[in-house]
């Protein structure tokens, strides 16, 4: 424990409407905390910045998962396990039910928000690919108001992401036009469990006679952001599977990702077995 | 405590422990395992890696199996707290401590509290898991002495003791 | 009254098993003390170099701090294991990050982070050497002088105190050489280190803490504070694993925490938080090994050179005879006509490397067990023949002379190893399966041996001493500094002495290790508990059923033996009576060397250990060429260490070794910069967790051994030597690659495969005589 506490401020508002007015009206920015699974890690390590933090657990507004004809729409403070344990997300979003149980352990499953591991921006994090592959949308709100934007379009550069000061993530909408689609998600970390991804792909596609029709590829760790491989995806649209397709694509992918050697891995590393995992992928269809 | 004064105000929290309603002034941002070990006194908790790694300090919230040392005390507003010392029932070992005892599933201990913990919540949330589901459930847990082994065994044994068929006998 | 049945060899509840599930064992940081104050540490930001200057932030009210310096020290400032080389706290210079400089304490914990980083020191820096290789050259000399420059120890160890012949290497059908690495690893107990510590004017110094050796600590005390070992009382509480990281370690925070609690006039406790123990304390020792082994082409071993050296890092601690028990196990459980090891443990500006489970061990053993599937391969025998050809037996002389005379069968265990993994048929359904398969499966194996105890003359210098007392209703009583620290020192000798009284095991206690009420039994290491320790338990006790013979029923007695028949109330009537009569009673057992036992240090020869535990290690692995990760799947571990005193225990320190080499195989790497560790954290260093180990399949064979009690031989290092050999032989049968070099990971793999065509295998590059190639093709055409 490297931090002294006594130093920092948090308060837990008891609805969203009044958080979001702490947050316009606080000449100093409040940091949101939802499940401290990120925060709390930055403090215990004496390197959590900001001093004044705004709760977000439990927040019922924040907390839920709505199915409606067209759509599921996640609350940002949803954890995990919520995740994991609804019927609907698991059977027609199967990659997310799958990328949340990679998502660290159990307990931080029980702890850790949807939203959290999309707003920390983390190029690594476990449920943005299959977000972006998904092509989810994300609700923003604030005082001002509310807009819903394309979640490809939510971060700007490394760890920096659309959010306004003022403005809050509040949902994550999943169109449910699933049917007819192959899905993807595999996650290379340093072990099995409670691991950070060297390199992580999921893919959503949908192909006819073996021509693929649309494919969509979210990737983590292979640029500053979780990252769609929108030249991969361009290198495959009406392509059949084959070995000269293959080797397109794999040299589209070496040449939108800019991964990086760091303590987990090398970049070398990263780019090839990204390759590989979409070849894995497209050998299936 | 002045130990605690600092820059912030103070805050009270009212949280149910293992049962009993306590009161705590606190820094908002101190940690449900640092009020637990420091200011309730119960170290049965503890302290392996800080980071949400390891699990030693893990204990159940609202029934949910957290690492203490990720929740800032202001959030457990309310919950209800359940650690290793609130698993015996009535002074006597609970199954699944007297299983851990038997099958060797602790062995240095210091982990055990977070393991036991974690069994627990496996054991109410899947009551005959299969080993995989037992390795999932226990994988946030660290152990270096055993290999897990042991503890896989002791959470088998645990569960088959808490079958519906030994209820009834 | 019929014969109880013994307990020794079965699996009675651990002693402080019922306080561990309930949460209620007392480990360092549970404990309060009335005024306790808190320590820090003020450390090395660099890898090398000379303080210049010393400056305290103004921000940070310091009249409420006691801040330590080596200038406080009142006795010598060194932290003292076989040299006085390590400074308790720098003064001059510091000679790797994270060197203790200044000491903290402060009655708030809170405050400590912010004022230790608020003490500014300045370097002039002086340039640091991090690998064995820099250390060689002796561009910079960072230790010792002349010869001994950065070089710790060295030791020549030759069969029969002889040089290899050259006419051996020139006759030889082959020669094989090969390079073998193997990096640092962290112990990673799940508690960091911590003391307590109080000092008292008229009593002196009393340091309670997380620890294997007492009485370590109890010496290191005594210089720093230049008192008397009485007036150094060493308590260890419940201690939550070790592994060797406690062995040394706690003489340095143990010092420094005493120091706090005299300048402070409180009790400071100094407890470190992970990414501070991580990254200041002790790891095993980095290894390069070379082989250069003359073979015949039926596959004898004929000669072999090997050089072995380890990075100590910039202290000497414990690395001398950490290189001893590596150089002695350098041979492996085979029969060399001609052998010389040379050793040698270099310095660097690294913290400095200590203890862990194995103990030098691991790292030449996995030298050779990779090094005899590469000569199997070169002279086209399988890994299983060529082993088959060279074991050590009953009868034959080890490499240091010791005439094995207790009974020795590898060939059995290598036969029941593989017949219970059913290594041949995994060996042919793998090897049809791989060539289609982007999943390569493969099996492999290592063959090994652990000297139990002390080495060579070790055990006679420690001199053991045990006791067993009558407490005052009238039970028996253990005094041992053994320590208990997970692998169930408590448990086992409580049931030694059970059996050894006949008594039920619940009936027996043992005492907190408290070296003012315990005798110095050695430290808690070196597989030699069970074995030595063991033996003195069961002598105390006999001697104590002697003492309480004239009080027990007639004819039912028979003291001394383990037929004596009587009930616990009969003993524990006898026990009040001789109570009632004498006051008191304990009685005590002395290490005696057995007669037989000779070492000769100069000449590195003679008997290295009382006794030898015997492994086959089978492992099974999955390389999956998509991510070019490697994962062990399946394991088998089959070891004779003499009579299991407790199934589920001696399982237990199997199973938990096996993870620990799975995790020194394939994930754990420390990863250094400039010095630093980088990865201090348990997010970033990787130990496998409860869904990266296989099953894993423990099996024994009993042969009692004549040394220990009961027939016990040491088991706790054992398992760490065997798996990562074991796994980087299945990794070679999966992918036709050789590895040589730990640890593995899938960016090491991806490396090689991407380098070469898949489709081929390696080359071997063996060394060949010219003339023996062209011999070995004539012979084959």
């Amino acid at each position: 424990m490297r931090s002294n506490v006594t130093e920092y401020e948090l308060t837990a508002p008891r609805s969203l409407d009044a958080v979001l007015q702490i947050l316009a009206d606080s000449p100093d920015r409040y940091t949101p905390i939802a499940g401290g699974t990120e925060l709390m890690v930055a403090l215990g390590a004496g390197r959590l910045q900001p001093k004044k933090l705004i709760s977000l657990w439990n927040l019922k507004e924040l907390r839920f998962i709505e199915v409606t004809p067209d759509a599921v729409i996640i609350g940002a403070a949803t954890t995990f396990t919520d995740i994991r344990k609804h019927p609907i997300v698991t059977a027609e979003f199967s990659i997310l039910a799958q990328a949340a149980s990679w998502t660290g352990s159990i307990a931080n499953q029980n702890r850790g928000t949807l939203g959290g591991n999309i707003v920390n921006a983390s190029p690594a994090a476990d449920s943005p690919p299959v977000l972006l592959a998904y092509d989810a949308a994300v609700t923003l709100v604030s005082t001002r108001g509310i807009r819903t934007i394309p979640y490809r379009d939510f971060h700007i550069s490394y760890k920096r992401t659309d959010l306004a000061q003022d403005e809050l993530l509040h949902s994550i909408t999943l169109s449910r036009n699933m049917h007819g689609y192959t899905t993807y998600v595999r996650k290379v970390g340093t072990r099995n469990a409670q691991a950070i991804s060297k390199v992580a792909v999921a893919i959503v596609a949908s192909s006819n006679h073996g021509v693929i029709e649309s494919i969509r590829i979210g990737a983590a760790s292979l640029r500053e952001t979780p990252a769609r491989l929108v030249a991969t995806e361009q290198s495959l649209l009406k392509q059949k599977i084959t070995p000269a397709t293959i080797a397109k694509a794999r040299a589209a992918i070496l040449s939108e990702t800019i991964p990086i050697d760091d303590i987990r891995s090398t970049a070398k590393y990263r780019s090839v077995v990204a390759a590989n995992l979409i070849e894995e992928f497209l050998q299936t269809l | 405590m002045q130990a605690d004064r600092g820059k912030f105000e103070m805050t009270r929290v009212a949280l149910t422990v293992n049962d009993e309603k306590r009161i705590v002034e606190t820094p908002p941002m101190k940690r449900l395992l640092d009020v637990l070990r420091e200011d309730l006194h119960l170290t049965g908790a503890k302290e392996g890696c800080g980071e949400g790694e390891c699990g030693a300090c893990a204990v159940l919230m609202n029934g949910d199996l957290v690492n203490s040392c990720l929740v800032p005390i202001l959030q457990t507003q309310g919950a209800e707290i359940i650690t290793i010392e609130g698993i015996a029932i009535d002074k006597k070992l609970h199954p699944i401590q007297q299983c851990f005892l038997e099958q060797g599933g602790a062995q240095c201990g210091i982990c055990t509290p977070g393991m036991i913990l974690a069994t627990y919540h496996l054991l109410e949330n899947i009551p005959q898991p299969t080993l995989l589901q037992i390795q999932e459930g226990l994988n946030g847990n660290l152990c270096r002495c055993t290999g897990y082994m042991r503890i896989f065994n002791s959470v088998l044994a645990a569960a088959a003791k808490a079958t519906p068929q030994s209820e009834t006998q | 009254m019929t014969n109880r049945p013994q307990t020794v060899g079965s699996s009675p509840i651990r002693k402080e098993g019922r306080d561990k599930v309930l949460g209620r064992a007392q480990y360092i940081d549970d404990i309060t003390l009335p005024g306790m104050w808190f320590g820090a540490t003020v450390r090395s930001s660099i890898p090398r170099g000379r303080i210049t200057s010393i400056s305290f932030d103004p921000a940070i009210p310091w009249h409420e701090y006691t801040i330590v310096s080596a200038a406080d020290i009142p006795g010598e400032n060194t932290i003292v294991h076989l040299t006085k080389d390590h400074p308790c706290l720098a003064v001059t210079h510091v000679n790797h990050c994270q060197e203790p400089i200044l000491l903290l304490a402060h009655p708030n914990r809170a405050v400590l982070p912010a004022a230790v980083a608020a003490v500014h020191i300045t370097y002039e820096e002086l340039p640091a050497i991090f690998t064995i290789e820099d250390s060689e050259k002796k561009e910079q000399i960072i230790w010792g002088e002349g010869e001994n420059a950065n070089t710790f120890k060295t030791y020549l160890m030759q069969k029969d105190q002889k040089p290899i012949p050259d006419e051996v290497w020139q006759t030889a059908d082959y020669i094989v050489e090969g390079e073998y690495r193997t990096g640092a690893q962290e112990q990673l107990y799940i508690e960091n280190n911590g003391v307590i510590a109080e000092y008292d004017p008229e009593k002196g110094v009393t340091v309670r803490g997380s620890m294997q050796c007492p009485f370590y600590l109890v010496h290191a005390l005594e210089l720093v504070f230049n008192l008397p070992a009485e007036k150094c009382r060493v308590i260890q509480t419940e201690t939550g694993g070790a592994f060797g990281g406690k062995e040394d370690f706690p003489s340095v925070i143990g010092s420094h925490a005493a120091l706090l609690a005299m300048k402070s006039a409180h009790p400071v406790k100094l407890c470190y938080d992970r990414a501070e123990d991580m990254a200041a304390t002790t790891k095993r020792h980095p290894s390069r090994t070379r082989h250069r082994t003359a073979v015949s082409k039926d596959g004898k071993l004929l000669a072999g050179e090997i050089d072995f050296a380890i990075d100590g890092g910039a202290y000497a601690t414990l690395s001398p005879v950490v290189l001893s028990r590596g150089t002695i196990h350098a041979p492996g459980p085979y029969h060399w006509p001609h052998l010389t090891v040379r050793a040698k443990a270099m310095a660097t500006n690294i913290p400095p490397h200590g203890a862990f489970r194995g103990f030098g061990a691991p790292q030449s053993i996995f030298a050779l067990e990779r090094h005899m599937d590469k000569i199997a391969k070169v002279v086209g025998l399988t890994p299983e023949e060529l082993r088959r050809r060279n074991f050590l037996g009953t009868g034959y002389r080890t490499a240091t002379g010791q005439l094995l005379k207790d009974p020795v069968d590898m060939q059995h265990l290598l036969t029941r190893a593989l017949e219970e993994s059913n290594y041949h048929a995994k060996r042919k359904q793998f090897d049809a399966e791989n060539p289609i398969s982007t999943i390569k499966r493969g099996i492999g194996f290592a063959t090994f041996f652990h000297g139990a105890g002390f080495t060579g003359s070790g055990e006679r210098r420690l001199n053991s001493l045990v006791e067993i007392e009558l407490t005052a209703e009238g039970r028996p009583r253990i005094l041992v500094s053994s320590t208990e620290f997970g692998q169930g020192t408590n448990t086992i000798l409580c049931q030694i002495a059970a059996d050894a009284l006949n008594l039920p095991y619940e009936e027996v206690l043992i005492a907190q290790p408290d070296t003012t009420l315990v005798p110095n039994s050695g430290p808690t290491v070196a597989s030699r508990t069970a074995m030595v320790v063991g033996k003195l338990v069961e002598r105390a006790a006999e001697s104590l059923l002697a003492s309480l013979a004239p009080f027990l029923p007639p004819l039912l007695n028979r003291a001394r033996s383990r037929a004596a028949q009587y009930t616990r109330t009969q003993f524990c009537h006898a026990a009040l009576k001789y109570l009632a009569q004498h006051g008191s009673l304990k009685t005590e057992a002395r290490y005696q060397s057995p007669g037989d036992i000779f070492w000769d240090d100069n000449t590195y020869s003679g008997e290295a250990y009382p006794a030898y535990a015997w492994a086959v290690y089978v492992a099974e692995v999955v390389v999956d060429t998509t991510t070019y990760s490697a994962q062990v799947t399946n394991f088998y571990a089959l070891q004779e260490v003499g009579k299991v005193l407790h199934p589920i225990l001696a399982a237990g320190q199997i199973e938990g070794g096996v993870a620990q080499g799975i995790g020194y195989a394939l994930y754990e790497k420390c990863l250094w910069r400039n010095g630093h560790l980088a990865n201090n954290q348990m997010t970033n260093y990787i130990m496998p967790t409860s869904a990266d180990l296989p099953s894993i399949h423990v099996s024994f064979e009993e042969v009692p051994s004549p040394h220990g009690a009961y027939g016990a031989k040491g088991i706790g290092e054992l398992p760490m030597d065997g798996p990562a050999p074991a796994i980087l032989n299945a990794i070679e049968h999966a992918t036709g690659l050789a590895f040589n070099e730990i640890p593995l990971l899938p960016e090491d793999i991806f490396e090689r495969m991407t380098r070469i065509p898949t489709s081929s295998t390696e080359d071997l590059d063996p060394i060949i005589d010219r003339d023996t190639q062209v011999e070995t093709s004539e012979v084959s055409a």
